[in-house]
C-alpha cells in the first residue's frame, strides 16, 4: 500500500511541478523582461495553469492526412513515457523512491536516448518539411550531447562507487560532489540543455527560423504532450543534476528532506527559464562545434583525471 | 548637386552626338533631365555606368508615367508612356535621370539587366504597373499584383477604388487558380530540382512565417541546410500607395506616407514634402525645419530601437524585443504629447508642421535624451557584446561597398561595408547641415557590422535631438506661402478674391505649379524620395515613390547563398526592411 502511495506522490509531484512551470516560467519571464505575464486567472494568476490545460484539451485535435498517422499519435507519447519512466528512479527523499534501482544513472541515459525517438519519429510523421528539418537537427544535437551527458557522469559514479542515485545521494554526506566534480557538473549541464532543447539550444524548433521545428504539425493534447514533456525533461535534468552534484534530499534535519531536494530542483528549474530570458540561440554547426571541440574532451579529461586521483591517491 | 554645372548632358551630347537624340528638360529638382531614344538608352547607360569620368553606378530608381491624360505638357517628344530611368554617381555626388518616350501600340524597351542586375525588378514593376514589356528580361512576370490580375493599375485608364469594379466574388474556381498561381515551379525560375547527387529541398519561408516580419515569401532552395538560391516573392503587403497619390489632393495624401515605412512616422512626410515644397518653391521657416528635423531623428530612434529588439529576437534571444519596445513607448509618449498620435502622426504639412510645440516639449525630450544613453550601454551589453549574438552575426551576408552600390543599397546597409554615404551629409536638407552629427561607419559589411552602425546612428541622433532642444529657434511653425495658409478668415467676409482663394484653398487644397521633383532624404532604413509630376492641378500625376527596402530585398538570394537558414534569420533580421516599405 504504502508503495501505491509513493508512485501516486512521483507521479503528482513530477506532473504538477510540470505544469506549474507552464505559469512559473511565463511569471519569471515577465519579471525579467519588464512586463506583467499572466496575472488575471485566479491569485496571482496561478488558475493560468488550469485554463491552459482545458484549452489544450478542448483544441481540436487534428492529424494531418499526409503524415503517417500510427507514428504521429505514438511520437508524442514516447517522451512522456521515458521521462516519468526515469522519475522511478529518482529518490525524493529517504525511502521516498519507486524503484531504487542499483543501476538507475544507467536507465535514467538509456530512457534520454529513447526520448530521442520521439522527437524524430513526430518530425518525420509529420510529412512536413520544417518538421523534417527539425528532426534531422535533433537526431544530430541530442545522439551527440548524449555521449558527454553519460561521460560527465561517470566521474560522479566513479566517485560513489556505484549507479545508484540513493548511494550516491548518500555518499555525498561528506560534501556535495559539485566541488570535486565541477567540470563534470559544467558539461552536464550544458549537455542536459542541449537534451532538453531549451532555448539556447532549441534549435531543433529554432521558432523564428522553422516555425515550431519537429512539433509544427502537432495540435491540442499530442502538442501538449510535447509542451509537458519539455517541462518534465526541465524537472528531470534540474533533479538529477541536484542528486548528483548537490546531494539530493541532504540538508539540515529542521525541514523534510524532500523539501530540500525539490528546493534544489527549483533553483536548476529557474536557472533554466533565466538562460531562455537572456542567450540568443547559437547555430547549428556551431553547438556541435563547442560539442564535440570543447565539452567531448573536457568530460574525457575529467574522467582521466578523476580515475588517476582515485587509484593512486 | 546641382546638375547641369557637372556639364554631364554635354558629355553625353558630345559621346552620342545627335543621333541619340537628347533633349534636355528643366526639372525643378535641378537633377540634370534628357531624353533620348529607345535604341540608345542601354548603351547611353552603360557609358555613364561605366566610362564616364565620376561613373554613375548607383541604378537610383526605374519608373514609369502614363502621360496620356496629361493637361500641361512640358518639353517633351510626344509618347503615351515615359520610361524613367534615375542614376546616382557617389562620386561626383550628382544624379542623372533619363527619359524615353514610348508609343501606346508599342511599348516595348531594350532591359537593363544586362548592365545592372538590379534593374530586374524595377522592371518587372513597371511591366507590372504599366505593362511595358522590358525584351530580353530574364523572367519579365507581375511582381507586386497577383499573377492573375487583369490590367496594369498604374496606367490612368486603370481604376484606383474597388467600387469602381464589380464586387468581389471568390468562386470555387478563382480559388483554385489562385492556389495554383502560388504553387512554385523551380522551373519558371531557372532553378533545377536536383544535382548530381542530390535533390534539392524548396522550402517555402512565408508568407506568413515568424522570421519574414511580415507578409513575405521566400522560397529557399536548400542542400541540406545550405542556401542554393532564394526567390523572394513580394507584392503581398501591396496597397497601391502611388495609385492614392494620384487621386489624393496634395495635402490629403500625407496620411498615406505614414504608412509606407510605418516604423518611420513623421520621417516619410518629410520626404513626401520636401519634393512638394521643391515643386512649389515653398521655403519654409526655421523653427519648422528644426522641429522636423527633431521629430524625424526621434523616429529614427524609434524605427531602430525595434530593428534592435527584432533582430535580437530573429536569433533566439527573447528579451531584447520588451526592453526596445518599451523604450519605444517613451518616444511615443512624446510623439503623443507633440503631435496626438504614435507611430502615424501625420503631422508635417506643406509649408511646415501642423501647430507649435506644446508647452513643456523641453522637458519631456531632454528626460528622453538623458535617459536613453544608459539604456544603450546596456543593449550593447546585452546584445551587441553577446558572444552567441557575435558567432551569428560576424562574417554573414556579407558584401563589399561596390556590391551594395550596384545593387542600389543605400542607409546604414552601405555604411556597414564602409561607404561614407549619408544624404544628411552629402545633400543637406530641412537645414540638417547646421547640426554637428558623426557617420559611423562599419568595415566588413556583415551583419555584425551593420548593427553596430545602427546602434551607433541612435546615439547620433541623439546628439542631434540635444541640439534641436538647445537651440529650437524661435518664429514661425509654418511658412506664409499662399498655397500653405489660408487667407485669414476675418478678411473674407469683407473681399470677394480672398474668399474665393480661402474657398479653393480649403476645398481643393493648393494647386501645386507643374513640373517635377524629387528629393531624397536619409530615412531610417536608407533613401526614401517621392518622385512626383505635377501637371499643375489640385493632385499629383505621377506619385513614384522609391523605398530603400525594395532594392535591400533584391539583393538578399545574392548575399544568402551558401548559407545556412539560421543565417538567412541574421541576414533578414540585419537588413531591416518593413513590408509596407517595400510593396508600398
Amino acid at each position: 500500500m504504502n508503495y501505491l502511495w509513493i508512485i501516486l506522490g512521483v507521479i503528482f509531484i513530477a506532473l504538477s511541478i510540470a505544469a506549474g512551470l507552464i505559469w512559473v516560467e511565463r511569471r519569471l519571464l515577465s519579471v525579467w523582461q519588464d512586463r506583467l505575464g499572466p496575472n488575471r486567472v485566479g491569485p496571482f494568476g496561478l488558475a493560468q495553469v488550469i485554463a491552459d490545460t482545458l484549452k489544450l484539451f478542448f483544441k481540436e485535435d487534428w492529424v494531418p492526412p499526409f503524415s503517417d498517422k500510427v507514428v504521429f499519435t505514438i511520437a508524442p507519447g514516447i517522451l512522456m513515457v521515458t521521462i516519468l519512466l526515469t522519475f522511478a528512479v529518482i529518490p525524493f527523499g529517504p525511502e521516498f523512491c519507486v524503484f531504487d534501482s542499483n543501476i538507475g544513472v544507467l536507465f535514467f541515459l538509456g530512457n534520454s536516448s529513447l526520448g530521442v525517438y520521439s522527437i524524430v519519429l513526430g518530425g518525420w510523421a509529420s510529412n512536413n518539411k520544417y518538421s523534417l528539418i527539425g528532426a534531422m537537427r535533433a537526431s544530430a544535437q541530442m545522439l551527440t550531447y548524449e555521449v558527454f551527458m553519460g561521460l560527465s557522469l561517470m566521474g560522479v559514479v566513479m566517485m560513489a562507487d556505484t549507479f545508484s542515485f540513493s548511494e550516491i545521494v548518500e555518499a555525498q554526506r561528506g560534501g556535495w560532489f559539485i566541488l570535486p566534480q565541477f567540470l563534470g557538473f559544467v558539461v552536464f549541464f550544458i549537455a542536459g540543455i542541449a537534451e532538453t532543447h531549451r532555448l539556447p539550444f532549441d534549435i531543433p524548433e529554432a521558432e523564428g527560423e522553422l516555425i515550431a521545428g519537429y512539433h509544427s504539425e502537432y495540435s491540442g493534447m499530442k502538442f501538449g504532450m510535447f509542451f509537458v514533456g519539455e517541462y518534465l525533461g526541465i524537472t528531470l535534468i534540474s533533479a538529477i543534476i541536484a542528486t548528483m552534484f548537490f546531494g539530493g534530499w541532504l540538508g539540515p534535519s529542521f525541514l523534510p528532506p524532500v523539501f530540500w531536494f525539490l528546493l534544489k530542483t527549483f533553483i536548476f528549474i529557474g536557472v533554466f527559464i533565466l538562460l531562455r530570458a537572456s542567450l540568443p540561440r547559437p547555430r547549428y554547426d556551431q553547438l556541435m562545434k563547442l560539442g564535440w571541440k570543447l565539452l567531448f574532451p573536457i568530460a574525457l579529461l575529467n574522467l582521466l583525471v578523476t580515475g588517476a586521483i582515485l587509484i593512486f591517491l | 548637386m546641382s546638375s547641369d554645372n557637372s556639364g554631364i548632358s554635354d558629355v553625353l551630347i558630345e559621346r552620342f552626338g545627335s543621333r541619340a537624340g537628347f533633349v534636355r528638360q528643366e526639372t525643378k529638382d535641378g537633377i540634370t533631365t534628357l531624353w533620348t531614344e529607345r535604341e540608345f538608352i542601354v548603351p547611353v547607360l552603360k557609358y555613364l555606368k561605366t566610362e564616364v569620368p565620376g561613373p554613375f553606378k548607383m541604378l537610383y530608381d526605374l519608373t514609369a508615367i502614363d502621360e496620356r491624360a496629361r493637361e500641361s505638357n512640358p518639353v517633351q517628344p510626344g509618347g503615351d508612356f515615359t520610361v524613367v530611368y534615375h542614376l546616382t554617381s557617389l562620386d561626383r555626388n550628382e544624379d542623372i535621370r533619363l527619359k524615353v518616350p514610348l508609343k501606346e501600340n508599342d511599348l516595348a524597351i531594350p532591359t537593363l539587366t544586362g548592365v545592372w542586375e538590379s534593374a530586374n525588378w524595377y522592371e518587372r514593376e513597371v511591366f507590372d504597373m504599366f505593362g511595358i514589356r522590358f525584351d530580353g528580361h530574364p523572367r519579365l512576370a507581375r511582381i507586386l499584383m497577383p499573377e492573375s490580375w487583369k490590367g496594369h493599375p498604374l496606367r490612368k485608364d486603370h481604376h484606383a477604388r474597388a467600387t469602381e469594379q464589380d464586387p468581389f466574388v471568390l468562386t470555387e474556381q478563382k480559388r483554385d487558380l489562385e492556389d495554383e498561381n502560388l504553387r512554385f515551379k523551380p522551373e519558371d525560375h531557372g532553378l533545377a530540382r536536383s544535382a548530381e547527387d542530390s535533390d534539392f529541398m524548396f522550402l517555402n519561408i512565408g508568407p506568413q512565417h515568424t522570421g519574414t516580419h511580415g507578409l513575405l515569401r521566400l522560397v529557399v532552395q536548400l542542400n541540406g541546410e545550405d542556401i542554393v538560391n532564394i526567390v523572394p516573392e513580394i507584392g503581398f503587403h501591396h496597397r497601391g500607395a502611388e495609385k492614392m497619390g494620384e487621386r489624393q489632393s496634395w495635402h490629403t495624401f500625407i496620411p498615406y506616407t505614414d504608412r509606407i515605412d510605418y516604423l518611420g512616422g513623421v520621417m516619410n512626410n518629410l520626404a513626401y514634402l520636401l519634393s512638394v515644397e521643391k515643386l512649389a518653391g515653398i521655403e519654409v521657416p526655421d523653427r519648422a525645419m528644426v522641429i522636423r528635423v527633431m521629430m524625424s531623428e526621434l523616429f529614427r530612434i524609434a524605427s531602430h530601437l525595434v530593428w534592435l529588439g527584432t533582430f535580437a529576437q530573429d536569433l533566439g534571444q527573447l528579451s531584447p524585443v520588451f526592453y526596445t519596445f518599451n523604450d519605444r513607448e517613451r518616444i511615443f509618449d512624446i510623439v503623443i504629447a507633440i503631435t496626438g498620435a504614435r507611430m502615424h502622426p501625420s503631422w508635417f504639412r506643406i509649408g511646415g508642421v501642423a501647430h507649435d510645440l506644446p508647452d513643456g516639449w523641453q522637458k519631456l525630450m531632454q528626460d528622453f535624451v538623458n535617459y536613453l544613453p544608459a539604456r544603450l550601454r546596456e543593449f550593447d551589453k546585452v546584445i551587441i557584446k553577446n558572444r552567441i549574438f557575435k558567432a551569428r552575426t560576424v562574417g554573414i551576408g556579407v558584401y563589399t561597398a561596390e556590391e551594395a552600390i550596384e545593387w542600389g543599397l543605400t542607409g546604414s546597409g552601405l555604411r556597414a561595408a564602409g561607404y561614407d554615404w549619408d544624404y544628411r551629409k552629402k545633400r543637406p536638407y530641412s537645414g540638417i547641415d547646421r547640426f554637428d552629427f558623426d557617420i559611423p561607419l562599419g568595415k566588413n559589411g556583415d551583419c555584425y557590422d551593420r548593427a553596430v552602425v545602427r546602434m551607433e546612428e541612435m546615439r547620433q541622433s541623439l546628439r542631434i535631438i540635444q541640439q534641436c532642444i538647445d537651440n529650437m529657434p524661435a518664429g514661425h511653425y509654418k511658412s506664409d506661402h499662399p498655397l500653405v495658409i489660408p487667407p485669414r478668415k476675418e478678411k473674407t467676409m469683407t473681399d470677394i478674391e480672398t474668399l474665393i482663394t480661402h474657398f479653393v484653398g480649403v476645398s481643393w487644397g493648393p494647386v501645386i505649379p507643374a513640373g517635377e521633383a524629387m528629393v531624397p532624404i536619409e530615412a531610417a532604413k536608407g533613401s526614401n524620395g517621392y518622385y512626383l509630376v505635377s501637371d499643375g492641378s489640385t493632385s499629383s500625376y505621377r506619385s513614384r515613390i522609391r523605398t530603400p527596402s525594395f532594392p535591400h530585398m533584391q539583393m538578399l538570394p545574392f548575399i544568402s547563398r551558401g548559407y545556412t537558414i539560421p543565417d538567412l534569420l541574421s541576414i533578414l533580421g540585419a537588413m531591416d526592411f518593413v513590408l509596407a516599405d517595400l510593396d508600398r
